[in-house]
């Protein structure tokens, strides 16, 4: 099946859709989060969740969602976490943790799972990341820090293979730096693949048209201008000079 | 003709210093521990290793690190919670490491199997792992030249192998282990249990017995320390 994010079928970015501000409260805990990600996937799309916070997103899909989860390291249909006597070594999903298979579920090697990803046959991915740019470039593997051990997994074939990137992510780093930014710093994963951004204060889409703010939440447009260097556009038409 | 032995000191047999050495395995899902440890008593060194992974806690690829045998790894993804070997070694200066995208990893050694000269892919376009590498804008888009990876060897773990070499393998334990297998000279599997000729479903062998070489019959061996 496939599934198509475009305006017509999705109510995120139909023509009449407003940018809404959620200012009577605060910020996004992480499930909330992983909810509204959830929230986003389109039923009976296939699926690829990135190790660590995106992991999470899994348990708020809704039942009868029709969701089907890819791993890399070689199945779809994907089931929850293993417990207990569940718990098989030979089953385990990208973060090597056990996890349990579902009706209809399949197995296949490295290179055929890569080629389901790089070959465009992943609806949408969801990632975590240190930076993402305005035109959608995507830091998530390295810190570039002189001492750090690199490691780049799946993450750079999935940020240019899976149809659309979503990225989760706090919008600003402890110290109060941005990480949705003019130019990512840090070394990159991939080139103008993320399509959604969803942080704590916000949910940006992302595209040629640059950056568009969908919903806030504990801020507004306004505050979050005058905190991102880049320049925002709302939805239905608005444009703030960030 | 493969071999199956009980013996993983006769499975490894003749694996010369300087080899590039494929191993399998995501994790430790589908890593060829025995195989592993018979290597380490086997002695060959100065070895560059090819795996998803650079070791988990102290077994399998991780105590073939700790050995001193490897000189260079090629992986996706060495940096895990439990990868304190290669860690230090990697801190320490003692071991060369190639980081390669999981796909292109993959890609690689299925060329090498497939007899492709190399391919344009779309990962790392424009990150460091592509600095230096020739590329290509294809039908618009931007690619990176990639190279082969051919092993000297290959140790993979399968579930079941017939004594032809037909392998099947269990859940995601397969991960590696049908590429690695078409990309070496030499690939020897660790199964759990051998079958007699003809009890494998044709239509569900994974990797026939054409890339297979030698089989180590875990449910026979005397696997000593």
């Amino acid at each position: 099946m496939t599934v198509s994010l475009n305006p017509d079928t999705n109510p995120d970015v139909h023509p009449d859709a407003r940018t809404v501000e959620h200012t009577g409260r605060g910020p996004l805990d992480r499930d909330e989060l992983a909810a509204l990600v959830a929230r986003d996937i389109p039923p009976g799309s296939f699926v690829n969740l990135g190790i660590g916070q995106p992991t999470t997103v899994a348990d708020h899909l809704p039942a009868g969602s029709g969701v089907i989860l890819h791993t890399e390291n070689g199945m779809l249909g994907m089931g929850p976490a293993a417990h207990g006597d569940e718990i098989d070594p030979d089953l385990t999903n990208a973060g090597k943790m056990p996890v349990t298979e579902l009706p209809g579920a399949s197995y296949f090697h490295h290179a055929d799972s890569f080629a389901m990803m790089r070959g465009g046959h992943l609806d949408v991915c969801v990632l975590g990341a240190y930076q993402v740019s305005e035109r959608g470039d995507l830091a998530n593997w390295h810190t570039g820090a002189p001492d750090a051990i690199p490691a780049v997994g799946g993450a750079m074939d999935l940020a240019i293979g899976a149809k659309n990137v979503f990225v989760m992510m706090t919008l600003f780093a402890r110290d109060g730096t941005p990480k949705l930014v003019p130019e990512c710093t840090y070394p990159l994963t991939g080139l103008a693949c993320v399509s959604r951004l969803y942080t704590d204060r916000a949910i940006f889409h992302l595209g040629p048209d640059g950056v568009t703010v969908a919903e806030t939440y504990g801020t507004t447009v306004e505050e979050l201008a005058s905190r991102l260097d880049v320049t925002l556009r709302t939805l239905g038409g608005r444009e703030d000079a960030g | 003709m493969t071999l199956v032995t009980a013996d993983p000191g006769a499975a490894v047999a003749g694996i010369a210093d300087g080899s590039t050495v494929l191993i399998g395995g995501f994790g430790m899902a589908g890593m060829p521990v025995t195989l592993i440890d018979a290597l380490i008593r086997q002695g060959a060194t100065d070895l560059t290793v090819v795996s998803n992974n650079a070791g988990n806690g102290d077994t399998g690829l991780a105590a073939l690190l700790a050995a001193g045998r490897v000189r260079k790894m090629i992986c996706s993804f060495p940096r895990q919670s439990d990868s304190w070997v290669f860690d230090s070694l990697y801190r320490e200066g003692r071991i060369e490491l190639e980081l390669v995208p999981q796909g292109n990893l993959a890609e690689r050694m299925r060329a090498a199997g497939a007899g492709i000269g190399a391919f344009y892919s779309p990962t790392g376009v424009g990150t460091p792992l592509a600095e230096g590498k020739e590329t290509r804008t294809i039908d618009g888009r931007d690619h990176v030249l990639e190279y082969p990876i051919k092993g000297d060897v290959a140790l993979i773990r399968a579930h079941v192998g017939d004594r032809m070499g037909n392998l099947v393998y269990r859940k995601t334990a397969r991960n590696f282990g049908p590429v690695m297998a078409t990309a070496a000279t030499t690939t020897i599997a660790e199964v759990h249990r051998v079958v007699e000729v003809g009890e494998l479903d044709p239509e569900t062998v994974v990797t026939p017995c054409v890339y297979v070489d030698r089989i180590l019959d875990l449910s026979a061996a005397e696997v000593s320390a």
